[in-house]
């Protein structure tokens, strides 16, 4: 096996054994009930979709200072990557606000900053697909990428002047109790780890592609104007 | 900055001549808020709550057809390549765009904004100063993002739902800041509102400074 495959595996076996410690070493949280180890994807997919955003945006700066291609394809590829973990943060909080709270939706603060998050890097998503050229489009692109970081702060804030009821977990600070047992822990973390290895080796299967990707366009390209000159 | 000036004059030249974006979407503006008011039918006792999501939801679709008007002018004629080809600093053509995108919204909603609360029934006069300041920090870091994506929009074919779609998921945090700081105008007073106004500000300052640090990025080529 190659590289990129090794890293398949490895992320693979490492989400299995994450699963296996959430969904059965972990005790069940008091008064909780089994849903509540949706948490264990949950946060870690934000973990991830942070990752994501945060690479694809250090990318775009690095790809308009130097304007190496290597780094707009990471780019792009982070990017969207980071959406589909934003997809699964709302998805997996969706299903768990429906069995806890009563409501797929709520208009809470975490809640709606990773759907404005997830909007914005959509809105890149399409800006590549229906923009045109992949080299004109870069740039603009990379703008977009770089606004979508910048933002956060100001959605952070903005967001916490709206009624909340998201629960805090992790940070005490924020009146979260915390996980209590060691296991609830190791399924965090280690779901942490995970998403973030998988959402690492997806990055780089997205960004081969997207390489081929590109030379097959570059050669269609060369075709289509060799046959106008003939 | 007299090519920021110069730029300027061209533009509202432009406008005074033919006053097609300022009359265009100050007429869009009314006419929206026109159909929010009829769609929402309000009592006269909930008429008032609706002004400020109204008021904005106004001010951003009236801003980015402005905004996109401003920027197909450029595109006849290829004016737009000859600002690129002029020997001036790449800024001075963003802080000038952004100069009269503010100044034109501004007169669109001063005619928009005092027709809200005339269909909504609520006396904004008492207001009026911090409605300003509100609608003044609104406008600035609206202007920053719209003009920035403007250029980024404005040479493709699918711009028309691009710009949208590219600014408006950045605008949502200047949008619910914006909103809580109108509200609190119109009811206990802005001083109340201090967090949203610290919103405004702040995305106001990180967007200008991002649009001036960008811009010559993406004008380049």
């Amino acid at each position: 096996m190659r590289g990129m495959e090794w890293f398949g595996a490895l992320a693979s076996a490492a989400l299995v054994a994450v699963l296996y410690v959430a969904l059965l070493v972990a005790p069940e949280a008091v008064g909780e009930g089994a849903v509540q180890r949706i948490l264990y994807i949950h946060a870690p997919s934000a973990f991830a979709a942070y990752g994501c955003i945060f690479v694809a945006a250090g990318a775009s700066a690095v790809y308009l200072w130097k304007r190496s291609p290597a780094a707009d394809r990471l780019a792009a590829s982070a990017a969207e990557v980071g959406v589909l973990m934003c997809t699964f943060v709302l998805v997996t909080g969706s299903i768990w606000g429906r069995a806890r709270w009563n409501a797929w939706w709520t208009p809470d603060p975490r809640l709606t900053l990773m759907l404005i998050l997830w909007a914005i890097y959509v809105s890149y998503v399409l800006l590549r697909a229906f923009g045109g050229d992949d080299e004109e489009i870069a740039p603009y692109a990379a703008v977009v990428a770089i606004a979508g970081v910048l933002a956060i702060p100001a959605i952070r804030v903005s967001s916490r002047l709206m009624r909340g009821i998201h629960p805090s977990v992790i940070a005490p600070r924020d009146g979260g109790t915390g996980l209590a047992d060691p296991y609830m822990r190791l399924a965090l973390w280690g779901g942490a780890v995970a998403m973030l290895l998988v959402a690492a080796w997806l990055v780089t299967v997205r960004t081969r592609l997207e390489r081929v990707e590109r030379e097959v366009r570059a050669v269609r390209r060369a075709a289509d104007a060799a046959e106008g000159v003939v | 900055m007299r090519a920021v000036l110069a730029i300027v004059r061209k533009d509202l030249l432009i406008e005074w001549r033919t006053r097609e974006t300022v009359v265009t979407t100050a007429v869009l503006g009314i006419l929206l808020v026109t159909v929010l008011a009829v769609a929402h039918d309000p009592t006269p006792a909930a008429a008032p709550a609706l002004v400020a999501p109204v008021v904005w939801a106004a001010v951003v679709f009236t801003g980015l057809l402005g905004v996109e008007r401003g920027f197909l002018l450029e595109r006849e004629q290829d004016c737009l390549g000859g600002l690129r080809g002029a020997p001036i600093d790449p800024t001075a053509l963003y802080v000038a765009k952004l100069l009269v995108n503010v100044l034109l919204l501004s007169v669109t909603q001063a005619v928009v904004v005092p027709l809200t609360g005339l269909f909504l029934r609520v006396d904004l006069w008492h207001a009026v100063p911090s409605l300003v300041v509100v609608l003044f920090l609104g406008t600035v870091g609206f202007a920053a993002v719209a003009t920035l994506f403007a250029f980024v929009t404005v040479r493709l074919r699918t711009r028309q739902v691009m710009l949208p779609l590219l600014v408006l998921p950045l605008l949502m945090p200047l949008l619910i800041a914006a909103v809580k700081a109108t509200e609190a105008v119109l009811g206990p007073g802005l001083g109340t509102a201090r967090d949203a106004v610290g919103v405004l500000v702040s995305f106001d300052v990180i967007f200008v400074t991002a649009g001036l640090l960008l811009f010559p990025a993406i004008i380049r080529d």
